[in-house]
């Protein structure tokens, strides 16, 4: 019975010791925030970790959840789908970069209509969400629709429910172009809805969309390829009608000054391709570093991403930053340094 | 313990002989079954456990309060009577949620409680003996069905058969109707009070239904026998003999239910619409309850205010419960100080 018992203590000794031992030997870095890149940042973790034995693991709990880790320093880094302006990236020590760009796309049910046929601009979109446009053969709706035959019903509102930084680009984006809304609810990952149904996550308001007749709703782009889902085409800042695809959220990003500051919210974009509401999502990390080798482990992990990690990206429908924004991303991870001033190194 | 019996008894015997005394039938010492070390162990062990619990409470009442401190002290009881939610604004009142965790479980008990009712009564005294423990099974394990199931259900199948069989046909017979009109309303989507508050219903049924038959079957057979003999109807042998015998038990069943429909969140989050106005009294409008805007907004709420109001409907949540808790509690004392002047 003794005998057997140390035996055991013994091997549970030495196992917690090897694991000790292997952690201590091979880096794992933390990181959690934002679901929307979650996919991605997964797969070029399995990939990164095949490649160099590094493990990146990475917690998608939301944009707010990963600022909130940040900044209480139990991830080594965040992840947000807002961008934080640089004045609270300067009060809290931090800087952010922006790691791949994706777009919001308003998604309709409407019998006889079919993917990409129906028109909107901001404006009209604007009021369908403030309960202004109420029915599908609004004059507004047929003024830029002119040939479709559009149903006298009532239309059914979908958005999510749960806070986000999709709803942010979506609310970002008609504040920009709709005084009413800019006005009345604002912009945030969570507003004050003033009318519709929503659904959680955007698998919820997919599902909604879909068994709701006569309804419209907004997915990212990755929902909408994957489902097949019936999407509307939008009129971008210079009035020319655009598609939803990587092309033109590649011309939302182009005409960003990213060389001057990280803050870009990529909606209604100059550009004559680009999609109006288009967003990038963004890593956190602090500047002054207390485990300087993490931070150059997690440095990088996102320098091999940028360098090989285009192919998943475009795999899964993310849009990979331009090659001239990853040249000021590296150029800006000089200003992360350990205690003594150092910077932190990670090539 | 049979063989170290005897052996204690003899050094005892013996010492009782050498001493002089005399004893023709002396006791038969009993063996200790545990030191009174171990007794007071388990002693303080039960007695902790209890503690525990109640040190559990309040610390999550304290820690709810202190969280939610900025939003009490900026909006006091107001909170309860505000229906503006605006996170960009700062601005936040919990009616809806309040009236919508109401609302929903106030329906839900409407539909399960008779239900219930009818499916204990025919499991213990309708029911042919080979279909009762099948049929009761069967109920049982509709209990351990994931919400999350039942609101996917509700959202892709039940919501759209409300919509056209129910809510349209509704809306046709009662448009134009004064007051009543009102309640049935808004776009027939199959989203909103009434699919939430079905599908509660749908979920505590097998609960209250479990208890309810459970504490039927204990009402002493001759009681019944009696009655039935006498010549009363099943109906009466039910409503005079079993439910008086059992009410307590009952009422401990639908408060289970009850608690279970208030505290629900997955299941609601999906059918009830999460829309945060109240426009109207409709029973089909989208509404939001409170457990459905803390699981929606929690992970990304900002510091500060709407974090802070968050918690303040989770401690109204908690008085809620607190309130529901202590009605029952009084409603059976009153049912108890009656039982005499009945009969």
């Amino acid at each position: 019975m003794k005998s057997s018992f140390k035996v055991a203590l013994i091997s549970m000794v030495g196992i917690a010791s090897l694991s000790y031992v292997s952690i201590a030997g091979a880096q794992e870095i933390t990181g959690a925030g934002a679901t929307f890149p979650a996919p991605l940042y997964s797969k070029w973790a399995a990939d990164y970790n095949k490649a160099t034995g590094v493990k990146i693991n990475y917690q998608s709990v939301g944009s707010g959840a990963g600022i909130k880790q940040i900044d209480s320093k139990t991830v080594d880094f965040g992840a947000s789908d807002m961008p934080q302006t640089d004045e609270v990236l300067a009060k809290k020590g931090q800087m952010q970069f922006p790691t791949a760009i994706g777009g919001v796309v308003p998604v309709i049910n409407v019998k006889g209509i079919n993917p990409g046929q129906l028109k909107l601009n901001g404006q009209v979109l604007g009021d369908i969400y403030l309960g202004k446009i109420a029915k599908w053969n609004d004059p507004a709706l047929k003024a830029l629709n002119p040939t479709l035959a559009l149903p006298d019903t009532a239309i059914a509102q979908v958005r999510r429910a749960d806070g986000s930084g999709t709803t942010f680009i979506f609310t970002n984006y008609l504040s920009k172009v709709n005084a009413e809304w800019k006005t009345k609810v604002g912009e945030g990952t969570a507003v004050n809805w003033p009318a519709g149904a929503g659904g959680k996550g955007n698998e919820g308001v997919a599902a909604f969309v879909a068994r709701l007749p006569n309804s419209i709703g907004y997915v990212e782009y990755s929902y909408v390829k994957q489902n097949k889902m019936n999407y509307a085409v939008m009129a971008n800042s210079t009035g020319n009608f655009v598609s939803p695809n990587d092309v033109a959220f590649k011309a939302a990003a182009a005409g960003a000054e990213w060389n001057k500051s990280f803050y870009q919210i990529l909606t209604n974009q100059p550009g004559k391709d680009a999609w109006p509401i288009s967003g990038a999502t963004f890593i956190l990390m602090h500047k002054l570093q207390d485990k300087p080798a993490n931070a150059t482990e997690t440095l990088k992990f996102f320098a091999w991403a940028y360098k090989n990690g285009d192919k998943v990206a475009d795999d899964l429908d993310y849009v990979p930053m331009p090659k001239s924004v990853i040249a000021s991303i590296e150029k800006a991870w000089g200003e992360i340094k350990d205690a003594s001033g150092k910077t932190v190194a990670f090539k | 313990m049979s063989i170290t019996l005897p052996a204690s008894e003899m050094p005892l015997n013996k010492s009782a002989r050498t001493s002089g005394r005399v004893m023709t039938n002396p006791p038969p010492a009993k063996a200790p079954r545990s030191g009174p070390m171990a007794d007071r162990i388990f002693g303080l062990l039960a007695k902790g456990s209890a503690f525990f619990t109640l040190a559990m409470l309040f610390a999550i009442l304290v820690s709810l309060t202190v969280s939610a401190w900025p939003a009490i002290s900026k909006y006091g009881l107001s909170f309860l009577v505000n229906t503006t939610w605006d996170p960009v604004k700062e601005e936040f009142g919990g009616l809806v949620m309040i009236y919508g965790t109401l609302m929903t479980s106030i329906i839900a008990l409407v539909i399960a409680v008779p239900v219930s009712f009818g499916i204990a009564l025919f499991l213990t005294e309708l029911a042919p003996a080979w279909l009762k423990r099948p049929l009761g099974t069967a109920i049982e394990l509709l209990a351990a069905i994931p919400s999350i199931v039942y609101g996917m259900w509700g959202l892709l199948v039940f919501g759209p058969l409300l919509a056209t069989y129910v809510q349209q046909p509704l809306q046709n017979i009662f448009t134009g109707v004064p007051y009543l009109g009102a309640f049935f309303s808004g776009p027939p989507v199959g989203i909103g009070i009434l699919s939430a508050g079905i599908i509660l219903a749908i979920m505590i049924i097998p609960f209250i239904a479990a208890v309810m038959r459970d504490v039927f079957e204990v009402t002493p057979t001759l009681l019944k026998e009696s009655a039935y003999g006498l010549g009363a109807t099943t109906w009466e042998v039910v409503s005079t003999v079993v439910l008086p015998y059992t009410k307590s038990g009952v009422i401990g069943g639908i408060m289970l239910g009850l608690g279970r429909a208030i505290g629900e969140t997955m299941a609601v989050t999906f059918v009830i619409g999460n829309f945060n106005q109240l426009d109207s009294l409709s029973l089909f409008q989208a509404a939001n309850s409170i457990t459905s805007a803390l699981a929606n907004e929690f992970a990304e709420a900002g510091e500060g205010l709407h974090q802070a109001s968050l918690m303040y409907l989770g401690l109204v949540l908690f008085f809620i419960t607190f309130v529901v808790l202590t009605l029952s509690k009084i409603l059976l004392a009153q049912l108890k100080k009656n039982e005499g002047a009945r009969t």
